[in-house]
């Protein structure tokens, strides 16, 4: 069981949780070729380290955040608001 | 008043009038305004006024309950501002859990901390109790305010007796 740190709750048991897959991936403008589209439809980089993540407390605030998670060893580093840049942690990406 | 453990007892509420108001900071101002309360609660407290009682669930969400004839002063504080206003009454059912073992039921279906330094009385938040969503309201030391989806209002029932069950059969003096 993880505990997570909603941003705007406080910790509360990953139960809670619903997973939102990798953060930060910016919708390209309507006009991009069909290789573009699929790229930012499907391709992710199935990160080894430190990843960062979309949560959403879906049996709580309801609110998406972001997370930083070290998938080698599921700790988390750190819990951000959406819309926030990713916060430097010092460790490899 | 059923008595589901020694000292504990599980009611259901009457039907009761209950809005989700979904909007910006402005929005929520608004409907505390129409309520008669100071300030909009702040997150995961409960706040009373004249128009009746705000939960905030999240931070650009209220459950309203309003008092009998406070919804019309709600729409008209509203009606400039960018939000959403849905009458949920129909979707939730209402238990009150009271008594001194209260928190220990709940413990026994959620993980949450019912301690009163970690839940106080005023507190509110929506949580899982088992496997069903529920939202959980302190309103007294021993006082616990429970809404759950209708369809999951058996279910939810039959958890929390089993529990209660389990907790007074503990205190049976062998």
């Amino acid at each position: 069981m993880l505990l997570i740190d909603c941003p705007y709750c406080g910790p509360r048991a990953e139960i809670e949780f619903a997973y939102g897959g990798e953060a930060h991936i910016v919708r390209p403008a309507a006009d991009v070729s069909e290789a573009e589209w699929e790229a930012f439809l499907y391709l992710r980089d199935n990160t080894k380290g430190v990843l960062a993540e979309r949560w959403r407390h879906s049996h709580g605030c309801g609110r998406f955040f972001n997370a930083l998670r070290d998938t080698r060893t599921d700790r988390f580093l750190a819990f951000y608001e959406i819309g926030t840049p990713r916060p430097e942690t010092g460790e490899a990406a | 008043m059923v008595e589901i453990a020694e000292g504990c007892t599980l009611d259901s509420l009457p039907p009761m009038i209950r809005l989700v108001l979904q909007g910006r900071a402005a929005a929520l101002d608004a409907a505390a305004g129409a309520l008669g309360l100071d300030a909009v609660p702040p997150l995961l407290r409960a706040a009373s006024g004249a128009g009746g009682q705000a939960l905030r669930l999240g931070p650009f969400e209220l459950m309203i309950l309003p008092a009998l004839g406070s919804r019309a002063g709600l729409d008209a504080a509203l009606a400039a501002l960018p939000h959403s206003l849905v009458d949920v009454s129909d979707r939730h059912v209402g238990f009150v859990l009271e008594g001194a073992r209260a928190a220990d039921i709940l413990a026994g279906l959620c993980p949450l901390d019912f301690a009163p330094s970690s839940f106080p009385v005023g507190m509110v938040t929506r949580t899982l109790l088992d496997k069903a969503g529920a939202a959980i309201w302190r309103t007294g030391a021993q006082t616990f305010h429970i809404e759950v989806w209708r369809s999951f209002a058996p279910y939810v029932e039959a958890q929390l007796r089993e529990v209660g069950r389990g907790i007074s059969f503990s205190l049976l003096s062998v």
